[in-house]
């Protein structure tokens, strides 16, 4: 029960990783238009048909891939850094400069969800730097205030004192002796966050906000899908269940990681 | 408790300030030369300056900044331009249907998510806890951008049930509702079991069944009682997540709400009206929250009276 749990959704994390990465090296055509193959069915030879211009579907979820993780990798590597610093030195510095960074995150935390993001890439224009930027801005708030918020607990800790005692400098304690402490619940609301900005690219594309064409979005998939639901199925529905598999894969190997690593965090 | 609510009041007025000045700073960001990004290339060079002037773009930044401010306080928030009409207009016409689709978004949830977490809560480790927490899972990963092509498909297309599209009846809420509000569902019946789990070991509930009052009683009047402060808190969070789920929805359904005004503004290049709205659905939310933390103040003696 426990195994499969783990290894079903670690597969096809690989999966997508390996996609992402390999792509441009595979012999894919996802821009290839074949005109007498608009909205052919899956069959044996394409086995997930084409779309309405005659491109194999599973090309473009292969493209679709690189996509999502392209943005994914960058959103989180810039969020979880910015975040940890901003929050981490807030609490540990303290005084005004806490206060003034609170009241900023209050400020970028009042802006629901997604459309923060929305109205950034909206006003930068469409392009994949765009979407990366959009949703940095949006995420490094999460990863600031848990950052602060876990520093607070640990900053009077024997240890801690023992350190400052010693006469050790700010960026080494920060380093040394608080950071390790962080590690676990930041790596579990970075899981988590994967799950979220995936969804959010692919939103974004979808309201045709994100990448541009030809370059393939699951979400821009799903949007162009929806005009053809009667007539071509498939073509909403693999775009649909390759994000939703991704999405749940990171999902459950996030409430895995939570409950090994023993992290108490808010629900979700 | 006054003075947790003025505190209250007063880093709310410090909140609503700076989302104010982060609205106002967007349309700096546009690439280039906003005021031509707008007008297209075929404008002339009087038509930028008079437009340029007429946003009070060609004055210093904190002049234009204090405008801004002066002119929200005056329930002034400019011209479409591409409407024309004045955007305080647009935002009337238009915010109704939103808050429509966000109420009943919030109804489905609830709705979903307090059986199935309550089920889940008392029969844990059965498989009712298991299926709803599958479906938890399920609705935490879904896509609302997917769900929704995915039930027109079903219920419209292929059986014929409800209105693909539109604002025309409640029949036509329907869909949208149960796509906007499966989310949130999700994450509330997670919030509902663990809750609950939490209550249901407390003193309170073994004297409760102890005098032999019958488990619904002590379920609905004991429990669940209990556990509806810290669900009301996540509620009144999560608000800002169906907020924003609300403007994809309203993309999905046609819905003639704010979400779909952004949308149209952003494509049209209409930046004043684009900033106005995410102003408009921003400092709902703020609202929202201010209010959930004051009723929270107020339903729990221990935080009323603890100040």
């Amino acid at each position: 029960m426990f195994k499969y749990q783990i290894v079903i959704p670690s597969f096809i994390l690989l999966l997508w990783v390996m996609c992402a990465i390999l792509g441009p090296w595979l012999p894919l055509s996802p821009n290839h238009i074949i005109l007498p193959n608009i909205l052919e069915s899956p069959s044996a030879v394409e086995w997930l048909g084409y779309d309405d211009l005659g491109r194999p579907i599973l090309d473009r979820l292969i493209m679709g891939a690189q996509t999502s993780f392209f943005v994914a990798f960058w959103v989180i590597i810039v969020s979880v850094t910015v975040g940890t610093l901003v929050g981490t030195l807030s609490a540990w510095l303290g005084g005004y400069l806490d206060l003034v960074i609170v009241r900023i995150m209050d400020v970028f935390l009042a802006f629901p969800g997604i459309l923060l993001a929305i109205a950034l890439s909206g006003i930068l224009g469409p392009g994949v730097e765009n979407v990366v930027f959009a949703l940095s801005i949006v995420g490094w708030v999460g990863f600031a205030r848990l950052a602060r918020a876990q520093t607070l607990s640990v900053k009077n800790r024997e240890h801690v004192r023992a350190a400052v005692a010693l006469g050790a400098k700010t960026p080494r304690i920060v380093r040394y002796h608080i950071m390790p402490l962080l590690m676990a619940p930041l790596i579990v609301e970075a899981t988590f966050g994967i799950a979220g900005i995936v969804i959010a690219e692919a939103g974004l594309s979808f309201l045709g906000l994100g990448v541009q064409p030809p370059t393939a979005s699951w979400g821009s998939m799903i949007r162009d899908g929806s005009a053809y639901m009667l007539v071509a199925p498939h073509m909403v529905l693999a775009p649909g269940l390759t994000l939703l598999l991704v999405v749940l894969s990171v999902n459950i190997l996030g409430d895995k990681l939570r409950d090994f690593l023993d992290v108490k965090t808010r629900e979700m | 408790m006054l003075f947790t609510f003025f505190s209250r009041l007063i880093s709310t007025l410090v909140v609503v300030f700076g989302v104010i000045t982060l609205v106002f700073l967007l349309i700096h960001l546009v690439p280039g030369d906003p005021v031509e990004a707008m007008l297209g290339e075929s404008a002339t060079p009087t038509d930028l300056e008079a437009l340029r002037h007429s946003l009070g773009l060609d004055q210093p930044l904190f002049t234009q900044w204090w405008q801004y401010i002066t002119n929200l306080a005056h329930g002034n928030l400019g011209q479409s331009l591409y409407t024309r009409e004045p955007i305080s207009d647009m935002l009337l016409e238009r915010f109704p249907a939103t808050l429509e689709l966000a109420f009943f978004g919030l109804l489905v949830a609830v709705l979903l998510a307090l059986p199935l977490g309550s089920i889940a809560a008392l029969r844990k480790d059965t498989v009712y806890d298991h299926g709803a927490m599958v479906f938890s899972l399920l609705g935490v990963s879904i896509p609302n951008f997917w769900l929704g092509p995915m039930l027109i498909l079903l219920f419209s297309l292929t059986l014929g049930w409800l209105p693909v599209s539109g604002r025309e009846n409640w029949l036509s809420l329907i869909l949208p509702a149960i796509t906007l509000g499966t989310a949130l569902s999700a994450i509330l019946a997670r919030m509902v079991r663990s809750t609950l789990l939490e209550v249901l070991n407390e003193d309170y509930i073994r004297t409760a069944r102890a005098k032999g009052l019958g488990e619904s009683g002590v379920i609905l009047h004991h429990a669940l009682r209990n556990a509806s402060l810290p669900i009301i808190t996540v509620l009144g969070l999560q608000l800002g997540t169906l907020l924003g789920g609300a403007v994809i929805t309203e993309i999905i359904f046609s819905w003639p709400g704010i979400g779909q005004l952004t949308i149209e503004s952003i494509q049209r290049r209409d930046y004043p009206v684009v900033q106005a709205c995410i102003l408009l659905i921003s400092l709902s939310y703020v609202l929202v929250n201010t209010l959930t933390d004051i009723l929270y103040a107020w339903l729990d003696p221990r935080v009323r009276y603890s100040v």
